[in-house]
């Protein structure tokens, strides 16, 4: 059984309420910091803790913290990213709907840390349900002087607040997170200035995931060097991971980072294994961007090591041969499962959400979708294959910001490991059409490609 | 002052200046396309990405290389920085694609278009596209709008720069110009068909790289070829009165600012001397314009990369190593702006 830092409470009943919360030793972390701890220390613990960021990039939550500017009479922000909205990834939903006041904790810790005044959690527009759960845990933070003025008696005065966003993946971006927090059309800014220069209303900005703020709960709570203690190498501590698709138990899970990919699928602690025990297909690691990988992949590294559930294992051999944990949000498929299908969606969702900003991503996402249209729709030509090749290629790294490589990823992955299904399709024409899958048949299909 | 160089040629330039400034105050082929870049508008710029140069070294003191290419219209110089624009087959690979990209949505309507001519989306993708292109899909289209009773939006050739954004944010009084809408279908708008109107919405037709914002007293009336550029100024309460006039015989077809080789005025002017004086004895006329036109003649000069060499040899003769060089009139501080 791994250890549990997050979800260790998850099943009390009542756990979403402050009283039970408390009972439990809620709390204790902002007591802990703001009654024994200088700002400087709690960043020093982070920095120890060598905890990442959870949404996705993985870059260390302590240094980030450390560039933050400190100019003498401007206000520093913290907001927090709820804008879970990467298809596959409802951790930080799971999170904030169970435990909301873990979050509100962890932003009280972090804003003492960085001498915030004020902070905010943009949470996404479809996660309406789960933004009055906060609401509701905030006032009885409010209500029980855990926010507000002068909070354990230390002088430390905070406010938090909830803003709704209105429905856009580009706003988890954090600078169109910003944008549109600020009321603004949720654009990604240029980079630099960076946010921890000029971030919210032109002042000092730390943006950071649900999960990272929470986990900065159990780091003040047991130290930094205890956190780091768990996990594999630089990838210390728990992550969450949402576990979707062909899979027995999908839902979410805390691991310890570490845990091997095929212990983490076929294991009854977690996923418990593919439904009706099929053969596994392929994986997408860590949220639609991340590259997909075939299962011999996904279970070992290139060079025959067990892939571990971890940043630096998943991403072994880089995008030739590995992929990235990204924000957890585990997809499995079976051998039933059409890859070039699922790619239709990838694309179609990218095309539907780029915020048009730049020419790359704007005109490209569009393209490769109408191609992908076409493939499926068994008018695809060998040429197709190529030309999305080389578009998702003009694309990468030419962009404003990362939705660019989020939209190329998955593309060049999936030709890149399964170029022969794309042919497939291809070569069979319009009578692709009528292969069953598994969502549109009850009974167990024959598979589509041997 | 820090020391860059791009495409071996090496000039000092004041901190704070951008690569694609530092670039064009070397001039030549090694300047880099701009289609969103405006040097007087703030915050212009990095939509594009036709700009985009490859940096070998990122300083003297970091001489690590960026890892992707970067928009060189919004990334400052570090002293010590070397820059590969035209001398990097990567770079001009990835600007072709760029150039596809742009025109995949583009109507193709040239030939029926008033921008023609003076195009920067017709240049650009004379030097850097294909003759044929890989899109089969149905082009997007918009209706066209009438935003006042002088200019025309006609969205679908439109390359959402955010120049004129810019221009309704920065210099004229009151915005009620932006984008709607996301991805390929965001559209500039007035929202619900607001009129722009005030005294210098016109500047909008002027900083439009493309045919999508027309002046409507110009709108079918000549090609811009056949018209014979004049500079003429007047007395003008609102703005410095220093325009270009356009002529087709003795008559003035159309008003525009003084447009610089990069296409970017040298003065705004007000909507009064752009549409409502048309007439020779309104003007103090100053002489022909001597017009630089690097237009649909140029075509595929990039493919030939040994003439391109030499002519960066030339350069390099002309400009010896460490002799500093002034800002070049593109860069004219926006608060200095005469109608502002």
């Amino acid at each position: 059984m791994g250890k549990k830092l997050l979800l260790e409470h998850v099943d009390v009943p009542g756990i979403n309420t402050l009283s039970v919360y408390r009972q439990k030793g809620g709390y204790a972390s902002v007591e802990k910091a703001l009654k024994t701890m200088t700002p400087e220390a709690v960043v020093e613990e982070v920095k120890t803790s060598g905890l990442r960021g959870r949404g996705g990039a993985g870059f260390p939550t302590g240094m980030k913290w450390s560039f933050l500017a400190k100019p003498a009479g401007v206000p520093r922000y913290l907001v927090c990213n709820a804008d879970e909205s990467e298809p596959g990834t409802f951790k930080d939903r799971y999170l904030m709907e169970k435990i909301p006041h873990l979050l509100i904790e962890g932003m009280i810790t972090a804003s003492y840390a960085l001498g915030a005044r004020t902070s905010y959690i943009y949470i996404r527009g479809e996660y309406f349900y789960v933004a009055q759960i906060l609401e509701k845990a905030i006032a009885e933070a409010y209500e029980a002087g855990l926010l507000g003025k002068n909070i354990f008696n230390s002088g430390f005065d905070h406010d938090c607040y909830v803003q709704v966003g209105a429905g856009a993946y580009i706003c988890g971006e954090e600078t169109a997170l910003l944008e549109s927090l600020e009321g603004k059309r949720g654009n990604p800014r240029i980079k630099p200035p960076f946010p921890a220069v000029a971030g919210l209303y032109g002042c000092p900005t730390v943006v950071n995931n649900v999960e990272t703020i929470a986990a900065v709960v159990p780091i003040v709570n047991h130290g930094g060097a205890a956190y780091a203690a768990i996990g594999v190498g630089k990838s210390t501590g728990t992550k969450l991971i949402s576990a979707s698709g062909h899979i027995k138990k999908p839902g979410v899970y805390e691991i310890e980072l570490g845990v091997p990919v095929e212990e983490f699928i076929y294991s009854d602690e977690y996923c418990g294994g593919i439904i009706n025990d099929r053969k596994l297909k392929a994986v997408v690691a860590g949220g639609s961007s991340v590259p997909i990988l075939p299962a011999d992949l996904i279970l070992k590294t290139a060079a025959g090591e067990p892939r571990l559930m971890s940043y630096e294992s998943l991403a072994d051999g880089g995008f030739a041969s590995g992929t990235m944990l990204g924000s957890g949000g585990f997809i499995v498929m079976d051998e039933t499962a059409s890859v070039v299908k699922n790619l239709y969606t990838f694309t179609r969702f990218y095309h539907h959400e780029s915020c048009g900003q730049c020419s790359p991503c704007r005109e490209g996402t569009g393209w490769m979708e109408k191609i992908m249209h076409k493939i499926l729709d068994g008018d695809g030509t060998m040429n197709d294959i190529e030309l999305l090749w080389d578009i998702q290629a003009k694309i990468e790294g030419k962009t404003i910001c990362p939705l660019g490589d989020a939209a190329a990823w998955p593309v060049a992955s999936a030709i890149r490991h399964f170029r022969s299904e794309f042919e497939e399709y291809v070569r069979r024409g319009h009578s692709i059409k009528d292969v069953k899958h598994y969502y549109s048949t009850k009974g167990i299909p024959e598979p589509a490609y041997s | 002052m820090a020391k860059v160089t791009i495409d071996d040629i090496t000039i000092d330039v004041p901190d704070g200046t951008t690569i694609l400034q530092a670039a064009r105050m070397i001039g030549g082929d090694i300047v880099p396309p701009a289609m969103c870049y405006y040097s007087k508008l703030k915050t212009s710029g990095g939509y594009c990405r036709t700009c985009i140069v490859k940096v070998e070294q990122g300083s003297a003191k970091d001489p690590r290389p960026m890892p992707k290419p970067v928009a060189s219209c919004r990334t400052t110089v570090m002293d010590g920085m070397v820059v590969r624009n035209i001398t990097s087959p990567e770079v001009l690979e990835a600007r072709a694609g760029v150039v596809e990209f742009l025109l995949i949505n583009h109507p193709l309507d040239c030939p029926v278009c008033d921008q023609a001519g003076e195009c920067h989306l017709q240049d650009l993708a004379y030097e850097h596209g294909k003759a044929d292109t890989r899109y089969e899909f149905e082009r997007r289209e918009f209706e066209k709008i009438d935003i006042g009773d002088k200019v025309q939006l006609h969205m679908t050739r439109c390359i959402l720069c955010y120049r004129c954004v810019k221009v309704a944010d920065q210099i004229t009084d009151g915005r009620v110009h932006g984008v709607i809408n996301r991805g390929d279908v965001a559209e500039i708008s007035t929202y619900i068909e607001n009129a722009i109107d005030n005294d210098f919405s016109g500047n909008v037709i002027d900083v439009c790289p493309v045919g999508a914002l027309t002046d409507k007293t110009f709108r079918f009336q000549s090609r811009v070829w056949y018209t014979k550029p004049v500079d003429a100024h007047r007395d003008c309460d609102k703005c410095s009165g220093k325009v270009r006039l356009w002529y087709k015989g003795e008559e003035v077809l159309r008003v525009t600012g003084r447009k610089d080789k990069y296409g970017e005025v040298e003065d705004w002017i007000c909507n009064s001397c752009r549409f409502d004086h048309k007439k020779t004895s309104d003007w103090v006329i100053e002489g022909p314009t001597k017009v630089d036109r690097h237009s649909v003649i140029s075509a595929n000069h990039y493919e030939n990369l040994r003439i391109l060499k030499a002519n960066i040899e030339r350069q390099k003769k002309a400009l010896p190593h460490g002799e500093k060089v002034q800002l070049g009139q593109g860069a004219l501080d926006p608060n200095n702006i005469h109608g502002k």
